[in-house]
């Protein structure tokens, strides 16, 4: 399984030096900034039992943030870092207050609350136009290192990477393991003696700020931000990604996020042959209602089981062989 | 000598219906309390109110003489009320091991910890596989709590409140739902904390003979009221329980 991992690693770090396609570049770009957008929502779904429809605010708080700061400001690394604090501190903010939400709000009351959050932070975009431009956005420029297309998706892979990391050691220290708890049984999570809600909050947090660092990066990536960072489709889209990579699983959310942005890309492509690929969302619909029917737990979530079961058996054989 | 845990007119209504009616009881340190009383007596909703999980229409709580009729169930868990549940309440997709474990990471006041892994806190998972040994269930440790026998579960169940290590127990039905061969193995785990001798324990139970030797003191709640209160040969002479309860039963 490491030795895969470390084969695939190797091979997206060494791709654009040897292969020089910009449009795979810019696509891989896409799927890693989606990992994190994906496995920031995984930490809340997956991992904590928070279902949440508002996840797209806190992406788009990070592209409008750079997108502003790019705008207004010089494109320099100092207002990109600058751009990078802004971020961290708002997304930080409103995930906080909508953690504290949790609080009073049981899940499907929860996951319409933040779906109008979101409407509003969307709406905010649109109406405040001094400053967002309103619905078609603006183009901005970026700073210097991150023109060369190489330079940026070597970037977003190592923040993908640092995220992955992050997050793995997350889930997996005392905290992360209570995250887990209270989305088995959050009464008994309480009866045990732990405050719940501070939980929550904490997982709120960290999920808000690296959707925010995502919405950063694809803002840089397109160098142009509109309304539509905001809309119901990115969180969606986060929502698709980690059903189908498997929910609770991160190696999961990011199997997802490829996915998707693959076949998002071939169907668009082959809507030249049938105009009916240009409605690819109706292709997402049906892998959706399937997966959720055939394969609840996702692709890495089955692979698991199934080699679960291999490793029983076999050892169950051998232990038929040393009874016989 | 000194009341641990008291209520005082501690009552609560459900709509129209008075499910506990002005119970007024005192438990001392150490002691070990029975609490029968047929179907529908208000005996788990007066756990309820103690452990937190419910808050009385009237009355008060106090816990070393102070008032926690406020206090939640996580603040009641840490003061030193610890509980177990009726129908059995675990976390099914964890491992019977990380169930435990979690019991004793709350115990050990690991709360917020976030930089470290988890397997760093060996000791954690080392006293949880005490616990687990204890009732019994240590080479279950690597399943799903979700793919134990209901018994099982009860047991497990029983190690997570043990692995709190709480002044108080509060044992709600321990051996509901077991079968009779399984029973003794946790009437064992349950005399093994009381010779110890210093936990405070109450105990609901419908197996009348299973308590009698091991209370000090044996509560009868009927219809929500506290129907009599002392010791078991006092309980099993009193009139009104055998009319009320220990006739119908022996019948």
């Amino acid at each position: 399984m490491t030795a895969i991992v470390l084969i695939v690693a190797a091979f997206l770090l060494l791709l654009p030096f040897v292969y020089e396609s910009r449009n795979l570049l810019i696509l891989l770009t896409q799927v890693f900034v989606f990992s994190i957008f994906a496995m920031s929502y995984d930490l809340l779904l997956g991992f904590t039992g928070i279902v949440s429809f508002g996840h797209a605010m806190f992406f788009g708080i990070g592209a409008y943030s750079m997108g502003i700061f790019m705008k207004r400001f010089e494109p320099t690394l100092g207002y990109f870092l600058l751009a990078v604090l802004t971020t961290i501190v708002i997304t930080g903010f409103v995930s906080f207050l909508v953690g504290l939400l949790t609080l009073r709000l049981k899940s499907h009351f929860y996951a319409m609350l933040t779906l109008s959050l979101s409407g509003l932070f969307l709406v905010l975009a649109e109406k405040w136009r001094t400053l967002t431009y309103g619905n078609d956005g603006f183009t901005f420029r970026v700073p210097e290192l991150f023109i060369d297309r190489t330079n940026f998706y070597l970037l977003c892979m190592v923040v993908m990477v640092a995220v992955f990391l992050i997050l793995k050691r997350f889930t997996n220290s005392p905290l992360g393991r209570v995250l887990q708890a209270i989305r088995e049984n959050e009464q008994r999570t309480e009866s045990l003696g732990f405050h719940v809600l501070h939980y929550k909050i904490a997982a709120s947090v960290m999920s808000g700020v690296l959707a925010g660092i995502a919405g950063i990066l694809y803002a840089i990536s397109l160098r142009f931000v509109n309304t539509s960072v905001f809309a119901m489709d990115i969180t969606l889209d986060a929502l698709l990604m980690t059903i189908i990579g498997g929910v609770g699983t991160l190696v999961g959310a990011i199997i997802g996020a490829g996915l998707i942005e693959f076949a998002h890309h071939w169907l668009t492509e082959l809507a030249k042959e049938h105009w009916i690929f240009e409605r690819w969302i109706i292709f997402f619909g049906i892998i959706y209602i399937l997966v959720v029917m055939f394969f609840p737990r996702g692709i890495v979530g089955t692979l698991s089981s199934i080699s679960w079961k291999r490793k029983k058996q076999h050892s169950a054989k051998k232990e038929g062989k040393l009874a016989g | 000598m000194s009341a641990l845990i008291e209520t005082n007119d501690l009552s609560i209504t459900f709509g129209g219906h008075t499910a506990v009616d002005s119970v007024s009881i005192s438990v001392p340190e150490k002691h070990f309390k029975s609490i029968i009383g047929p179907n529908g007596a208000g005996k788990t909703t007066f756990f309820n109110l103690l452990s937190g999980q419910l808050t009385p229409t009237q009355g008060k709580i106090y816990y070393r003489g102070k008032d926690i009729t406020k206090f939640s169930p996580t603040n009641r868990t840490r003061a030193g009320i610890g509980r177990s549940f009726q129908i059995t309440n675990v976390f099914p997709n964890l491992t019977v091991l990380e169930n435990v474990r979690l019991a004793v990471q709350s115990q050990a006041g690991i709360r917020y910890q976030m930089l470290f892994h988890y397997k760093k806190y060996r000791a954690f998972e080392e006293k949880a596989l005490e616990w687990l040994k204890l009732v019994l269930l240590d080479d279950k440790k690597n399943s799903l709590a979700s793919n134990l026998a209901h018994g099982e579960k009860r047991k497990l169940e029983i190690a997570m409140l043990l692995a709190l290590e709480t002044e108080v127990l509060l044992l709600d039905e321990p051996t509901a739902g077991m079968s009779l061969e399984e029973v003794p193995a946790i009437l064992e785990v349950i005399k093994k904390i009381k010779v110890q001798g210093n936990r405070t324990i109450v105990l609901i139970e419908h197996k009348m003979d299973m308590i009698l030797d091991l209370s000090d003191s044996v509560m009868v709640l009927f219809n929500g009221t506290l129907l009599a209160d002392g010791t078991p040969e006092e309980i099993m002479k009193n009139e009104t329980v055998q009319s009320a309860y220990l006739g119908g039963h022996n019948n």
